[in-house]
């Protein structure tokens, strides 16, 4: 299928100036360490609610945010070669459409993915309790509701051609009263009622959900279908509506 | 193999509506290699983009290597390489990479899109620069990698949106060297934009001059030149008066124009100067006219641009 292989091919691309930068891959490592680092401890002798430590509950909560906020943002990435010709270049081409956006969206993502995976890894002797399986398709979740999230900033920065301030306005009163809606950084169940009802109108919500009892080891629970349902049909109205602005661009 | 009927295409701007294209109509045959001329904002590459799939159009039909533009521009896209007005390489990619890349999007094998870049690395003289990252190129440079691109897989049909400029007379003449002879050798049909009068009189068989969106003339440069603005032989004369006499004379060459008596010297265009200038010398001097020189300019294509419009195309670059 091209779709697939155009999607590895864009990747491949657009990963290559990543890997030759050792200060982004440097500090990609350093980090997650300085949110453990220097928030954890906090973390730690605060009260939270719900069961088991409070890293069970947060790092989840954090990956979702870091996913958030990376790829929201990662249209600005494209506006460059938008002013350029280099991404008309690839249009003019019989490559895939979503493949391109796909494997841009990935190369955002990798990164993260690592950053994820070290967390995990450096949470457990803190006491972040391991539960493999589940914690991976946690991550798998992530990516495809990244993708979707990647693909809606892709098609904002082609609407707002070249003008910088307003893909920067949209996509942040977008994303922040999303991440803060989606329970993120503290319990929603905390919240008033008309903010707790709120949130239950916010996708992101679901997935935060998800993640935590994914986090705690459970899989076959509603709240994972949920959040999984969330990821997939972000990804694939992400990835729509992403194709059809390309498509109709007049860049 | 490029047919365009009635193409027009607008822009929303803040000011108001720009008709960039107003009802283009072309068509290009298999082979062929056309050139676009006409100044800043004439519509040029606006025809491009639509016909590259890349611009819908505002309305109108066009079809490139035998598919629609607008209903099949999947299929229109593998048969055509085009290198745009902007620069087509990243800037943090590097340009092998580039290449092997952009062979691999047009459907070539890893193997074969590695041999190819090799191949036009050398060709354009860009061996030295491979792994260079392509922001540390000089504007020529990188539009060399621009054309490189667009060769990549050979195309049937290959669009250049002003392909050579920014390049050095030898960077140029070498460009044109490798394109012609791909061209030779398999046939490509080739669609380009120049504000180069002198490449589109020698590269093309075939001048499109384009002005405010409306294709105003489609001939071989040859034909262009003598129909649309014809060669002006110019007399200096020993004296004044003379030149009135050889005014007289020159109204009575066939299709003589733009007689031109000043001071003493005296110009006149007609078709087939040299042709006619034997004759025209003669008939000076049995009225008793003395010349103190003479000679036959050839057009260009900017007097024909200048006839079609009453502007020349140099004006215009120097203004724009
Ligand atoms: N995206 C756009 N939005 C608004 N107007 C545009 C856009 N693209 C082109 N135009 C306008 O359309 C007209 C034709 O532009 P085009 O780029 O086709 O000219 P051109 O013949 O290629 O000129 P040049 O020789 O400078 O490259 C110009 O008036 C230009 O300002
Ligand atoms: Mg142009």
């Amino acid at each position: 299928m091209t779709f697939i292989s155009d999607t590895f091919l864009s990747f491949r691309r657009e990963i290559g100036p990543t890997m030759r930068s050792w200060y982004y891959i440097v500090f990609g490592v350093v980090q997650p360490l300085l949110y453990l680092g220097l928030f954890v401890p906090l973390l730690t002798a605060m009260p939270m609610g719900g069961d088991g430590n409070a890293l069970q509950w947060f790092v989840p909560g954090m990956m979702v945010m870091l996913v958030l906020f990376t790829t929201v943002s990662c249209g600005w990435a494209l506006t460059e070669e938008l002013v350029s010709g280099s991404f008309e270049r690839f249009l003019a081409t019989p490559a895939s459409r979503p493949g391109l956006l796909v494997g841009r969206a990935l190369k955002e993502l990798a990164p993260l993915l690592i950053q994820a995976l070290i967390l995990i890894v450096v949470a457990a002797p803190f006491g972040l309790h391991l539960y493999p399986v589940p914690m991976l398709i946690g991550l798998a979740l992530l990516m495809i509701f990244g993708i979707g999230v990647a693909s809606f900033s892709y098609a904002l920065a082609i609407a707002s051609k070249n003008d910088g301030g307003l893909f920067y306005m949209v996509s942040h009163s977008v994303s922040l009263p999303l991440m803060l809606l989606g329970g993120v950084l503290l319990p929603m169940q905390m919240a008033p009622d008309w903010l707790y009802i709120a949130s239950r109108f916010n996708p992101l919500t679901y997935l935060v959900e998800a993640e935590r009892a994914l986090f705690m080891g459970e899989v076959f629970t509603p709240i994972v279908g949920y959040g999984a349902l969330v990821a997939v049909l972000v990804a694939i109205a992400g990835i729509a509506v992403g194709t059809v602005t390309v498509k109709r661009a007049s860049l | 193999m490029i047919h365009g009927r009635d193409i027009t295409r607008t822009f929303k701007t803040k000011t108001g509506t720009v008709e960039a294209v107003r009802g283009l109509n072309l068509d290009v045959g298999e082979g062929e290699l056309v050139a676009f001329l006409g100044p800043n904002g004439a519509g040029k590459s606006t025809s491009v983009r639509m016909l590259t799939t890349l611009l819908p159009m505002t309305s109108g039909a066009a079809s490139v290597g035998g598919h629609d533009v607008t209903r099949a521009p999947e299929k229109v896209r593998r048969m055509i390489g085009y290198v745009g007005q902007k620069t087509g390489s990243g800037p943090y990619h590097r340009v092998r990479d580039e290449l092997i890349i952009q062979g691999r999007a047009q459907r070539m094998s890893e193997s074969e899109s590695r041999k190819r870049a090799n191949e036009l690395l050398g060709m354009l003289e860009l061996e030295d620069l491979a792994d260079r990252d392509c922001n540390s190129l000089s504007g020529g440079q990188k539009r060399r990698l621009d054309v490189a691109l667009g060769l990549m897989h050979t195309p049937k049909i290959l669009f250049l949106d002003e392909p050579s400029t920014g390049l050095d007379p030898h960077s140029r003449a070498n460009l044109w060297d490798h394109v012609m002879r791909i061209r030779r050798e398999t046939g490509m049909t080739i669609f380009l934009t120049t504000h180069y009068l002198d490449e589109a009189d020698t590269m093309a068989e075939r001048v499109m001059v384009m002005d405010h969106g409306k294709m105003i003339a489609d001939d071989t440069p040859e034909r262009l030149k003598a129909e649309l603005a014809g060669d002006t032989i110019r007399l200096a004369m020993v004296s004044e008066g003379e030149t009135l006499i050889a005014a007289e004379v020159a109204a009575n060459l066939p299709n003589a124009r733009d007689i031109a008596p000043n001071g003493r010297s005296f110009s006149v265009t007609v078709r087939d100067g040299a042709a006619v200038m034997p004759h025209f010398l003669r008939a000076l001097h049995e009225r008793g006219v003395d010349i103190a020189t003479a000679s036959v300019r050839q057009p260009t294509l900017d007097d024909v641009f200048l006839n079609l419009t009453g502007r020349s195309l140099r004006e215009n670059a120097i203004a724009a």
